[in-house]
């Protein structure tokens, strides 16, 4: 089960925490990846680490120009198809909203939401022509329940899940999935830096009682890629230790 | 029928499933072939692949009939 060997995979956002698993993770399973991001050098090393079947292809999120040659160039790297995109790029300007400033709220849409959009539209005429494409965008359960000082970031988060379930209708009937992963708190150099007072706040509200790993989120990824999961369209899989449940 | 009408036809033949003798020249695409939006899409890039040419978004929503498609093919072919 969930084999993806023969598959073509870009995933943004390569050079974090999540995204790093998931490309490790659809790679384990057979899939050709190509490594997406902005700091060249962490992307190199991942390539690096993965051996063969992986490419690296730097572009900025914000830039529609990059976006469109972004697509080209994944999928002249894979041999001209593009089967799974994993639109895992996302960057934060966390502030409350009284003192939230145009530009923070404006980057973060635009690199979270806007970006993504441009790119699965650059992805989709390949993925019509050929009647497969699992298209996975990474929201979080923060586009859910929201959270304070993060609006702009809540905002675009769950813009992604509306954009998705659009999405998914349009393309259904040309065998393409579009499907959410939002992840809850996850164990990355992103959350590495909180206090242990911080971390024990967040856990209070964790039923499971622990971070999330990279690991898990990637696993659910893999699942939404695999043919297996064919039939499941416009959803979100929560993958956050019960911390909500909806 | 000219060799742009043949070629159009046959790729519309395939695409929507439809028989050739409904593919008449003043056919709509959406009312008389039964395309839908997404189909409408996907014959554009056929034709933009057959033909080697670029049909652009403006034009394309243009083409409602098979004469549209052939008559801007024959208009903008290359060759």
């Amino acid at each position: 089960m969930f084999d993806l060997t023969g598959k073509a995979a870009l995933v943004t956002g390569a050079s974090g925490g999540i995204g790093g698993a998931i490309a490790r993770a659809l790679h384990a399973q057979g899939a050709t990846v190509t490594l997406s991001g902005t700091r060249a050098e962490a992307l190199e090393a991942l390539k690096g680490e993965l051996g063969e079947r992986a490419h690296v292809v730097t572009a900025k999120m914000d830039d529609a120009a990059d976006i469109d040659r972004l697509a080209k160039e994944a999928e002249a790297a894979m041999g001209g198809k593009l089967d799974i995109l994993v639109n895992n790029a996302g960057i934060t300007r966390d502030n409350i909203s009284m003192r939230m400033k145009d530009e923070e709220w404006e980057k973060v849409l635009q690199v979270n939401l806007t970006g993504t959009f441009r790119l699965i539209r650059a992805a989709m005429r390949g993925m019509m022509k050929r009647r497969f494409g699992r298209v996975i965008n990474i929201t979080s359960i923060v586009g859910v329940t929201g959270n304070p000082g993060q609006a702009n970031y809540a905002a675009a988060k769950a813009g992604l899940i509306g954009m998705s379930k659009s999405l998914a209708q349009e393309l259904a009937s040309r065998s393409i999935t579009v499907n959410c992963v939002a992840p809850g708190f996850i164990a990355t150099p992103m959350t590495d830096v909180l206090t242990d007072d911080q971390k024990k706040g967040i856990l209070g509200r964790v039923p499971a009682d622990r971070l999330g790993t990279a690991q898990e989120i990637a696993a659910g990824v893999v699942y939404l890629a695999s043919d297996e999961a064919a039939y499941v369209t416009g959803q979100t899989l929560h993958i956050n230790g019960g911390m909500a449940m909806i | 029928m000219s060799d742009v009408a043949e070629r159009v036809k046959k790729i519309v033949v395939e695409h929507l499933g439809v028989e050739a003798a409904q593919v008449k020249e003043d056919a709509k695409f959406i009312d008389d072939l039964g395309a839908d939006s997404l189909d409408t899409v996907e014959l554009v890039m056929a034709f933009e692949e057959e033909f080697s040419i670029e049909i652009p978004d403006d034009a394309a929503e243009k083409i409602q009939t098979v004469g549209d498609a052939v008559n801007f093919i024959k208009s903008n072919a290359k060759s």
